[in-house]
């Protein structure tokens, strides 16, 4: 599913019209990159949550030079979908 | 953050009733999980994908009698950030842009 396609559901199950509701859709988007920025979790009951996790940096190598290099501390968004969710999908066939 | 807070900011920013940013946020959310739960993947360009990916299944032991079990085949959830987000996170004020 597509950014576009949420937008149209939005749209038609709420009487907007195309820039409200993609307006709608870009302000949920950004706010909850925001949070994870800002580190505030997110949580969703019956989705998941999303959170920054902060991992050191270490040494690697360029595996085409085998030259070692410092890869830097970096921070990754993660999901953890809730339980819920993970349920409702094992359950359905296909 | 949770989905109260969703519908407060766009009540604030678009003017729309808090009572009906609400019902927004739910059905924002309750359409992903309807398109998850049929196997279908979520895009959200700037943000990232939520994908269904099939695991095998596999022997696995009982930790605590050591006895072998076969886990069964299941469907795992899996989000991948888009390139643009992960640079959000990892920006600094220095300038320093580190390799993602």
């Amino acid at each position: 599913m597509l950014k576009s396609e949420l937008e149209d559901i939005i749209g038609e199950e709420f009487k907007l019209d195309k820039v409200l509701s993609k307006n709608v859709i870009n302000i949920l988007v950004e706010s909850m990159i925001d949070s994870i920025k800002n580190n505030n979790r997110i949580e969703i009951r019956g989705f998941g949550s999303f959170f920054p996790k902060t991992y050191d940096s270490y040494n690697g190598r360029n595996p085409k030079t085998g030259e070692t290099i410092l890869v830097p501390e970096k921070i990754l968004p993660i999901f953890r979908p809730s339980k819920d969710l993970i349920t409702k999908l094992n359950k359905k066939k296909g | 953050m949770t989905k109260k807070d969703l519908a407060n900011i766009l009540n604030k920013n678009l003017g729309i009733s808090l009572k009906e940013t609400s019902k927004i946020v739910d059905k924002f959310f309750d359409t992903i999980v309807k398109n998850l739960s049929e196997g279908k993947d979520i895009k959200l360009p700037g943000f990232g994908s939520i994908k269904i990916q099939e695991r095998k299944s596999r022997l696995g032991r009982n930790p605590t009698t050591g006895d072998p079990i076969e886990i069964a085949e299941r469907k795992a959830i899996v989000f991948r950030p888009s390139k643009n987000l992960k640079k959000k996170l990892n920006y600094k004020s220095d300038g320093e842009d580190p390799n993602v």
